[in-house]
């Protein structure tokens, strides 16, 4: 049986892994070579790397340090980051990459979705979502790391992206990234029940609980979180044996 | 040892040779006839697509090449699928080296699988030294059906071939390069036959 995927998330600034509460307010966490090894040997599925670099070196930088993770990590890992043209995947992808997310760049151009699908493939095309609930109770897509909101539903673009050929969906929800306070369990069954695609539910994990919560009432297929691994809080071995105890498949 | 990756147009390759890497052994990545048949392994890695991969590698007759070649050759992914003998996708007749056709999942599941999966029921010499069933990395879409080759299974919708033997031919499903220490020691399994 397929299993439930845990995906530690590495924001990488400047080279280095950091984090901040709901996207603000950033510290240091480490190296990301070094801490996503730790992960991949403590039995994370996955890793996603999220390059916040904003300047115009970054892509050079970005390549270089796909190339190192790449020579190091014996799992999947997926890059995003300001990533907005199939040339900037093909270096990735060479560089060792196993997929890629694209946030606001497909949004602007969604054919960007179509061309790297058609290029590379669906597998390796994660359309990452940031996502806010509004005092309408709808869900809206925000861009550029949260700061701008559009008018756009969540489940709309989701589906839009899916039928472009986006192969995966990770959905961040910005109300309860960093919270720890849980996922959003609502939306991500929204999405996780009726998209053909897998759904990786990011934002808010702060106890085992929670993700127990997002596997079964959220629908997920995988869980994606950042501080609590960083800094310790919980450990993977210990959130996959809980997980087990909950019947929940997991890879031990 | 010479080890030989075929290149051709299909993704993944550089991960397949940092995995090599990271167990201490080195790789040409080559379409090269004379280097890829006195290699002493060949492995022939892959994702992509069937038709567009099998025409490229008639144009440069590496389907002969491959079909012949009598060091163990392991195919990875679409390098496995390609090895059967037909593809559902875009309806490609492909290598034919084991005796099974390539299908398209069906019936709501979620396509492509991505994940770790079970590989149960394993055979050896590809699977000596682990345990009877490990989780190992799976993106696909299309699956070889069970045959008398078939040396894993896996289940997902239904049960296929996660590995598949015939002779010195060997293929797997899933991303040994991608495992963890389970698909560290398939390769080294594969480097030492």
């Amino acid at each position: 049986m397929l299993t439930k995927r845990i995906i530690p998330c590495l924001d990488i600034k400047d080279g280095r892994t950091v984090k901040g509460v709901n996207f603000e307010n950033i510290r240091d966490a480490g190296d990301p070579v070094e801490l996503g090894a730790l992960y991949a040997r403590q039995g994370a599925d996955e890793l996603v790397f999220l390059d916040i670099t904003a300047t115009v070196e970054k892509r050079k930088t970005l390549s270089e340090l796909v190339n190192k993770i790449s020579h190091h990590i014996n799992i999947p890992f997926t890059v995003g980051g300001g990533i907005s043209s199939v040339e900037d995947v093909r270096v990735l992808l060479q560089n060792g990459a196993d997929k890629i997310s694209v946030n606001t760049a497909a949004y602007r151009n969604p054919q960007l979705i179509a061309e790297l699908a058609r290029e590379f493939g669906s597998q390796c095309v994660v359309l990452a979502i940031d996502t806010k609930q509004e005092a309408d109770g709808e869900w809206y897509v925000y861009l550029n790391g949260g700061r701008v909101k559009t008018d756009t539903r969540c489940a709309d673009w989701a589906r839009q992206a899916v039928d472009l050929g986006a192969g995966e969906i990770l959905l961040t929800s910005m109300n309860h990234d960093g919270t720890k306070q849980g996922f959003a369990l609502d939306i991500t069954a929204a999405l996780a029940g009726s998209l053909p695609v897998p759904v990786i539910a990011s934002g808010g994990g702060g106890t085992m609980d929670h993700f127990v919560d997002v596997f079964t009432t959220g629908k997920a297929d995988a869980a994606l979180a950042a501080s609590i691994f960083h800094f310790k809080e919980i450990g993977i071995p210990e959130l996959k044996s809980h997980l087990h105890d909950k019947g929940i498949v997991v890879r031990q | 040892m010479k080890l030989a990756i075929v290149k051709y147009n299909a993704g993944n390759i550089q991960s397949v040779l940092y995995a090599l890497e990271r167990i201490g052994m080195e790789a040409v990545v080559t379409d090269d006839h004379a280097l890829l048949r006195s290699a002493d392994k060949v492995i022939f890695p892959g994702v992509g697509e069937a038709s567009s991969a099998m025409h490229y590698l008639k144009e440069r007759q590496l389907d002969s090449l491959i079909k012949n070649l009598e060091q163990p050759v392991l195919g990875i992914c679409l390098g496995m699928q390609l090895m059967c003998r037909h593809s559902e996708e875009n309806n490609t007749d492909c290598l034919g080296i084991f005796d099974t056709t390539v299908k398209r999942f069906s019936g709501g599941l979620k396509i492509p699988q991505i994940g770790w999966n079970l590989v149960q029921e394993t055979r050896e010499p590809l699977f000596s030294h682990l345990p009877k069933e490990a989780y190992c990395y799976f993106v696909h879409s299309y699956y070889a059906a069970l045959c008398d080759e078939t040396s894993a299974t896996t289940e997902y919708g239904v049960r296929f071939s996660s590995a598949l033997q015939k002779g010195n031919f060997y293929g797997v499903q899933f991303h040994p390069e991608k495992s963890a220490a389970v698909g560290e020691q398939i390769l080294k399994n594969f480097i030492h036959l």
